[in-house]
Parts: C-alpha cells; sequence; structure tokens
C-alpha cells in the first residue's frame, strides 16, 4: 500500500488493508489455499493464451476483409440490448416482489426466478419453433387471412436479444431482490423523512445500496450471453463466439480459434476490471433487517402495472415455452421416456449438487479472504479464479482436457519408468475431473453473490467476535455465516442449475456412460431433432425447478 | 476419524470408473461423432453377434479429435465415428489413424468413400440434395446446383447456415469442379436469391417452403424421409439435380481405427463388420441414409426417391478444400 497509515481514519484503513490490519488474525494460510484455488482454475485458461505462441496463418487477415466488423457490431449490440433489459427488468422485478405489496406478489416472488431452469437454447429454439414464418403463431394468422409478411421477424436482432433477456435476467432479479430485501426500509425512510419522494428514495438510496448485487448480476447475464453458442446458432446470429466455432470446425484452424477465445476474454477482464473501480471506493455494510411488514401497498394505476408487468414476464419467459415443450414431448413420450431417464436425472443432479458445494465453498474461501486483505496479491487471485465463465464452453472444456491429460500422461511415463506396468489414464474420463471443468467454469457465479453478500456486513461485527477470540474458521462459519446464508444459498443455486444446464464440458469430459439430460438433448438436437429434444428440456427445466423453489422459499423466510 | 473415511469413501467413488476404463480383449472403445440414437443399437447388434463390449462417447467431431490427439498413444479410443467426410480428413492429417489393409473393406466401400490411402471409410452416405414445393416449382425449371443461381430463382430459395458442415462440403465439391472464382460466383448467386435469412437446420428449411416463404432448397435426404414419415401427404419434392454432370453430391458417416488402437484386429473387424450387410441395413433402415456398401438395398421409402446418379469424386476433397469453402463463402456473404 502506498498509503501511510498512519494518516488515515480508521475506516480508511479498513478499506484498503482489510480486516486483517486490525483483527491480528493470520491470513497465510487463507491467502495460499485461495491462490492454489485460483490456480487449478486459470490453468486451462492460460492454456488458451498459449495459442498465441503458434502462428494463425491467414485467418485473421480473411475474417478482417470479411466478417470481423459485422460480427463486433452484432456482439456490441447484442451485448448492449442485453445488458439493458437484464438491468431494466431484473432490478424492476426485484424492487417490485421485494418492497411493493400488490395481489400475487407472493407467488410471482419465486415464480419470477423459474426461467432459470430453462436453458438459453432451449428458450430460443421454442421461440423460433413458435414463432417463425412456418410456426403455429404465424401459419394460425395466415389461416385467418391475414398477411403476415409484414410482421416483425423473430429470427432478428430484436429476437436474439429478447430471448437473452428473458433466459438471464433472472440473474438479476436474484441478486437485487436479496439486496433489497437486506437493505430494509429503514435507509429508505431516512430518506424520505429528509425529503425524497418516493422515486427519489429508489433512485439515490436504494439502488446505489444496491448496486454491487444489480452489477454482480449484470456481469453475469453479459459473461453468459458471450460465452452462449447455442441460442445464437439457432437464430443464425453471427457473434465473436460463433466466429470461434467457425474457425475451430470449418477453418480447422484450432490455434487461431483459441487467439480469438483470449481476445473475447481479455475484453471481459478489462469490463470487469473497470466496473470494479467505478465502484472500489463506496461501502454497502447495512442492518440486515427483515423489511417483511414494511413494504409499499401498491393501488391503482401502479398496482396494475405491477401485475401485468410480472406476469407478462413470468408467461413470455417460462409459462408459454413450457406449454410448447409439453406439446412437443407428448409426441414422442411413448417412444422415447424409458427407464434411462432415471440415470440421466440422478447423473445430472449429483454433477449438479456435488460441482455447487464445491465451487460455493472455493467461493467463501476467496471472497473470506478478500476481506481479510484485499491487497494486489488477493485481487489478482479472485481475478484468476473468475475469469472461465466468459469463455465459451468448448474452448475451455478443450483447455482443461489439454491440462488433464497432460498431467495424466506425466504421471503414467512415471509409473511407467517406476514400476514398469503400462495403466490407463487415470484423471481422464473420471467425475473428478468433471467436477473440476464446472468449478473452473462456474467459479464467477458462486463468488458474485457471495462476494456481495460480504459486502453487506459490517466490520463492526467481525471486530466484536474477533475482539471475544474468534479464530478465522469461527469468524466466517459461526459469526459471517449465518448473514452469508442468503448469498450463499443464491451461489449454490446459481451453480447448480447452471451445471444442469452445461453442455460442451459434460460432452468431452464425462466418464463412459456418465449422459445427462444436458448431453441427451445434445444427441437430438445434433441432428436436428428439436421437437424430441423437448423431453430432456423439459425433464431438465423440471428438475431444476425443485432447487429453484426451495431456496427462494427459504431466502424469504429468513 | 469418520471424516476421514467418508472423504476417502467419495474419493474413490470419483476415481473409480478406472476400473471400468481399463478395457479388456473383447471391448472396444469408440468416439462418435455421430449421435446415441442413430449409433447405439448398431453396437448392440455388434455386442449380440460377436460378445465385443463397445463403450463411447458422443461429441462434435471436433472436440473428439482434439481429445485423440492429446491423448496420443495412451489413447482409450480404438476407433473414430464422424458424421462427415471432413472431420475424418482432418483426422488423418492429424496423424490419429492408421491405414488398414482389408480386402473386406476395399471390396464393400466404393473407392470414392474411403480415404485413398485407407485410413477412413464411408459407411453410410447422405445425399444432399433440392428439395422444392410442387404446386409452385416445375420440375423441367431445375436441373442443378449451380442454376440455382440464376436471377430467375430470386426470392424462392431457401438454405441453411454456411457453418453446417454439410454446406462446407457442397461447396468444397464444387470448388473441386469449377475452382474458386466460377465457384464464388454461384454462391453469390444463391445469396442472391433467397426469400430470407438462412435457416439452422435442414428442416426448417423445409417448413418454410411447406409455410410459403419460399420454394425451392438444398436438403440432406434423411431430413426430408423423416418428415415424410410424421406426414406422408406433405407438399414437397425431392429432384435430383446434375444428373447429366457430375452427379448428386453425396457426403458420408464414416468410422476409422485410431493410430494407437490397443486392439487393431478388433477394432478392423468391427469396421469389416460395419460395411457388410447387417450393419448396412441398420443404418439405411434406422436414420434412412443410403448404404456405403451398394449390394445393400436402400429402405423401401428411400427407394421409391428413385435412382440417381451419385458424385464420384473422392470425398477427401471435401477434406482438403473445406477451409478454402467455408471463406469463400464468408466473403460471398453466405452466412
Amino acid at each position: 500500500m502506498e498509503n501511510a497509515v498512519s494518516g488515515l481514519t480508521k475506516n480508511e484503513t479498513h478499506q484498503q488493508a482489510g480486516l486483517s490490519a486490525w483483527l491480528n488474525v493470520n491470513t497465510h494460510y487463507w491467502r495460499y489455499s485461495s491462490l492454489l484455488i485460483a490456480l487449478v482454475i486459470a490453468i486451462p485458461v492460460l492454456v488458451v493464451f498459449a495459442a498465441w505462441l503458434q502462428p494463425a496463418g491467414d485467418v485473421w487477415a480473411h475474417l478482417a476483409n470479411t466478417v470481423l466488423a459485422e460480427l463486433l457490431s452484432n456482439t456490441f449490440t447484442l451485448l448492449t440490448g442485453v445488458g439493458l433489459g437484464v438491468l431494466l427488468i431484473g432490478t424492476g422485478l426485484a424492487w417490485l416482489t421485494a418492497m411493493c405489496d400488490f395481489p400475487g406478489r407472493k407467488f410471482l416472488d419465486w415464480a419470477l426466478m423459474l426461467p432459470l431452469a430453462v436453458p438459453a437454447y432451449v428458450l430460443a429454439f421454442v421461440m423460433v419453433g413458435l414463432f417463425d414464418f412456418s410456426g403455429p403463431f404465424l401459419s394460425g394468422l395466415r389461416a385467418q387471412g391475414f398477411d403476415t409478411v409484414s410482421f416483425p421477424e423473430i429470427r432478428s436482432t430484436a429476437g436474439i436479444i429478447l430471448v437473452m433477456v428473458l433466459a438471464f435476467y433472472p440473474y438479476v432479479y436474484m441478486l437485487a431482490r436479496l439486496a433489497f430485501i437486506s437493505q430494509g426500509r429503514n435507509l429508505l425512510d431516512s430518506g424520505r423523512v429528509l425529503g425524497l419522494g418516493p422515486w427519489a428514495a429508489f433512485y439515490k438510496v436504494a439502488l446505489p445500496m444496491a448496486r454491487p448485487a444489480i452489477a454482480a448480476g449484470v456481469a453475469l447475464a453479459l459473461m453468459e450471453t458471450l460465452a452462449d453458442f447455442g441460442a445464437v446458432s439457432v437464430f443464425n446470429y453471427d457473434t465473436f463466439t460463433t466466429a470461434i466455432y467457425k474457425t475451430w470446425m470449418g477453418l480447422f484452424n484450432i490455434t487461431a480459434a483459441a487467439q480469438l477465445a483470449s481476445i473475447l476474454l481479455l475484453f471481459v477482464i478489462a469490463a470487469l476490471y473497470i466496473e470494479r473501480r467505478l465502484r472500489q471506493r463506496a461501502r454497502y455494510e447495512t442492518d440486515s433487517k427483515s423489511s417483511k411488514e414494511l413494504r409499499f401497498t401498491l393501488t391503482g394505476f401502479q398496482k396494475l402495472f405491477a401485475i401485468t408487468f410480472c406476469s407478462t414476464v413470468l408467461i413470455v419467459a417460462f409459462v408459454l415455452p413450457v406449454i410448447q415443450l409439453f406439446i412437443w414431448a407428448w409426441e414422442v413420450i411413448a417412444q422415447d421416456l424409458d427407464s434411462r431417464y432415471f440415470r440421466f436425472l440422478f447423473n445430472t443432479l449429483f454433477l449438479g449438487l456435488f460441482a455447487a458445494f464445491l465451487a460455493s465453498f472455493g467461493a467463501l474461501m476467496l471472497a473470506y479472504t478478500y476481506r481479510l486483505r484485499p491487497d494486489r496479491f488477493t485481487k489478482i487471485t479472485v481475478r484468476l479464479a473468475t475469469v472461465g465463465y466468459a469463455l465459451p464452453g468448448s474452448v475451455l472444456a478443450v483447455g482443461i482436457m489439454l491440462v488433464v491429460v497432460w498431467v495424466d500422461n506425466k504421471f503414467l511415463e512415471v509409473i511407467q519408468t517406476v514400476t514398469g506396468l503400462e495403466i490407463q489414464p487415470i484423471l481422464t474420463g473420471s467425475i473428478l475431473v468433471l467436477i473440476i471443468a464446472y468449478v473452473t467454469r462456474f467459479m464467477a457465479v458462486a463468488y458474485g453473490p457471495i462476494d456481495s453478500a460480504f459486502g453487506r456486513i459490517r466490520p463492526s461485527v467481525i471486530q466484536a467476535a474477533r475482539s471475544l477470540g474468534a479464530g478465522n474458521w469461527k469468524i466466517l462459519w459461526r459469526v459471517s455465516m449465518p448473514m452469508l446464508s442468503g448469498g450463499l444459498l443464491s451461489a449454490m443455486l446459481l451453480v447448480f442449475v447452471e451445471v444442469m444446464k452445461e453442455m460442451p464440458a459434460t460432452l468431452l469430459l464425462r466418464p463412459f456412460g456418465w449422459d445427462t439430460l444436458a448431453t441427451r438433448i445434445f444427441e437430438l438436437t445434433s441432428e436436428g431433432e428439436w421437437e424430441r429434444a423437448a423431453l430432456p428440456a423439459l425433464a431438465l427445466i423440471l428438475a431444476g425447478l425443485f432447487p429453484v423453489i426451495l431456496l427462494i422459499k427459504k431466502s424469504r423466510d429468513r | 476419524m469418520r471424516k476421514l473415511i467418508l472423504s476417502s469413501i467419495l474419493l474413490s467413488s470419483l476415481l473409480g470408473t478406472i476400473s471400468i476404463s481399463v478395457a479388456a480383449a473383447d471391448k472396444l472403445v469408440v468416439y462418435s461423432a455421430r449421435n446415441e440414437q442413430l449409433i447405439k443399437h448398431v453396437f448392440d447388434a455388434y455386442r449380440n453377434e460377436t460378445g465385443t463390449e463397445i463403450s463411447f462417447i458422443t461429441d462434435k467431431a471436433a472436440p473428439l479429435l482434439v481429445r485423440l490427439k492429446a491423448e496420443g498413444k495412451r489413447t482409450p479410443a480404438d476407433v473414430l465415428i464422424t458424421v462427415d467426410a471432413g472431420n475424418l480428413w482432418k483426422a488423418e492429417q492429424d496423424g490419429v489413424l492408421q491405414p488398414l489393409d482389408s480386402k473386406i473393406l476395399s471390396k464393400n466401400i466404393p473407392a470414392s468413400l474411403r480415404d485413398p490411402d485407407n485410413n477412413w471409410f464411408g459407411m453410410s452416405v447422405r445425399a444432399r440434395t433440392i428439395v422444392y414445393h410442387p404446386g409452385r416449382v416445375k420440375a423441367s425449371s431445375l436441373s442443378t446446383y449451380e442454376a440455382l443461381a440464376d436471377p430467375k430463382f430470386k426470392g424462392r430459395l431457401c438454405l441453411r447456415t454456411s457453418k453446417k458442415v454439410y454446406n462446407q462440403s457442397l461447396v468444397a465439391m464444387l470448388i473441386a469442379r469449377h475452382g474458386e472464382k466460377k465457384t464464388e460466383a454461384i454462391v453469390r448467386g444463391w445469396v442472391a436469391n433467397l426469400a430470407t435469412k438462412v435457416f439452422s437446420s435442414d428442416t426448417s428449411v423445409m417448413k418454410a417452403i411447406v409455410a410459403g416463404q419460399c420454394d425451392i432448397g438444398i436438403v440432406n435426404t434423411y431430413y426430408y424421409g423423416r418428415l415424410l414419415k410424421k406426414d406422408p401427404g406433405i407438399k414437397l419434392k425431392l429432384f435430383w439435380p446434375n444428373q447429366k454432370t457430375h452427379g448428386v453430391h453425396v457426403n458420408i458417416s464414416g468410422a476409422a481405427v485410431t493410430r494407437y488402437s490397443k486392439h487393431k484386429v478388433a477394432a478392423q473387424k468391427f469396421l469389416e463388420w460395419l460395411s457388410g450387410p447387417t450393419a448396412q441395413r441398420l443404418f439405411a433402415d434406422s436414420n434412412m441414409e443410403y448404404p456405403a456398401n451398394s449390394s445393400v438395398p436402400a429402405n423401401r421409402i428411400v427407394q421409391s426417391w428413385g435412382k440417381f446418379k451419385q458424385d464420384d469424386m473422392n470425398l477427401v476433397q471435401a477434406g482438403k478444400l473445406q477451409a478454402k469453402a467455408v471463406m469463400l463463402m464468408d466473403r460471398a456473404g453466405y452466412k
């Protein structure tokens, strides 16, 4: 730290040196454990960067001369549209269900989380299936004598943005909702007492206070957007990510593809860095008090608006797609549904749960280490540990696979030299590697909610615990944990659902026979049988519903 | 202590797959880009006939290939299966396949459907042909792929995305016939004739034709077969183009033995069996593809679409020229 500690007030000291400065606790153990987690995660990503050591041929010149400008502008448009969309819809919905009261609120409060269980590629397919020229909606209108030629096309920029907003707004909704709930009404009322109107109180008090949570949610949605390949493929909307796949699979140039992917990643790292810089100086601690009884009761036009807005989002993002999936699934259920689905379901849930626990535990360690001592070392550690999310899934999967196979080969060489035995690879094709892959990919998902929950704990609470003699573990488990439980549950839920939906890493790294619902969807869609894929897609959504409902209810009862 | 026992149980269960993945003599491991429901019944039939157990994973060809390459001589995989020739060509270029000297394979699989050096073999044939709406298009107005670039089809053509390997292979074979310059003019003509944005699947192309968004498209025949099965009265017909010139463009779903297979003899036997009547009939009936072995008849429905002359240029061209084809389509604005 360049500042001399003596010149700072107590709060400033806390800001820059972290808890450890005045808690007098040992931080080495935490710092190095966190670094270890970060390295395991970062190495596969660094492998992607290693592509720069090799020549990529004429691919760059080709891209620059042909499609690069368009796909950069497409990517930018998509990010802007999805970013604004999830910000407005996610925050708006969260405000309404967390701080206001209107008929149906209790139901919508958790129901609005349900779209999280719908994979973006499934939503994209359903929307195109329903609203394309040959779909039932426009065909039905034509049968009634309407001329649908001038109707807006679903397979358009607006269409893909709409689908992604509907698929990704739950990230923002979930985190913003939690932030609003834990803020309580006290602060808001103070604002009102000081003469702010209700809107001004929202803009000047509630929103800035919830900013870390909202920013974390939007960041997740944007990274998901950047890495998406499934939904944009259905829309045939060319982005940076589709170019990566095309370079790899069409041009047979994996080096250039990895170079493109690393540029994508640099872009994400820069964006996250800027966002964190912008809010570095602010503090967000609150008194965690439930605001159950203190909601704003909406009346008249406001009530009508709230009900219409919330239920429209729910219907378009969830009810409609699920009904359509039911209709498609019904046609194939007799021929396709068999006992294998138990296995698919078990595998899906097992992998999801396991990865959710592991990722949340890792994120908790990272976040606590960051609270202890947020110096450059820890900041880099955290940054390293959360970079995997923005890489397109297949690229990251290949990065992990290369590392794992390399480790395996080295290990087997040693075994062979020492014992003379020729044995099979140990890590490659084991469940452990698959789980590590999930943690690598979804650490950012777990870290966001936990970090923003940490940000809301007053340091004085931890200070008090320390002065009563609690060590690091005790501070974390006994003191922080109860206050973190909302964030922790969110983290686990998010990772769980993400893992359930994950496709590329599961395909490449799963052990023989470890098919999941998501790989089942792949099997059917890879030869275009999207309607038949409705069955596993529906099973996936239904399986995802259970944890979504459970956890959202828990976070409300708290 | 209890924690220790618990975690060791957990760890051993996580790594427990080791014992399963140790391959015995009567076992084969397959990396397959052909998806499960189009290949598993073939594996099952082979097991019932010979007792050989087959473990497999499915994925897209590209990641499987990277894995095969990375695993090197320690790969558990004996056989690689793909759904196009381009990826088999790439696998051969990457040095992960081995040539087979098999009289049975040479006899069963025509020369144009296998690697000139016998590194890979086409097992089923996928014809990519023209489909049209019989009410709005006269078959006599259709002739070749090239002719679809004619301005008389302006606003009437529907195509699938150029990102799909089937289109990349088609354009690669056009380059092999006509050279890049002429092919680019053809592809530009197609793009100019498009009725709407390109689609993400062959099925969507056909549905758009039925719905009246366009009149003509290019699709693989088995997708047509699938739609026909659902709706026998569907207003769509196949047209076999280029019958007076080089014939209908075909691709393959093919198989190869990996370079470092530990069960080379068993793997070769499996491939020979794949080229034989039992497996060929399975390929033909389950997905309505054309058998690569010409002594095996196609499925009855497929036969009813008529006989046609197929392009007999070796499919190795599809792989060699694929990157050129992709770049060409980028230049021509074919998305």
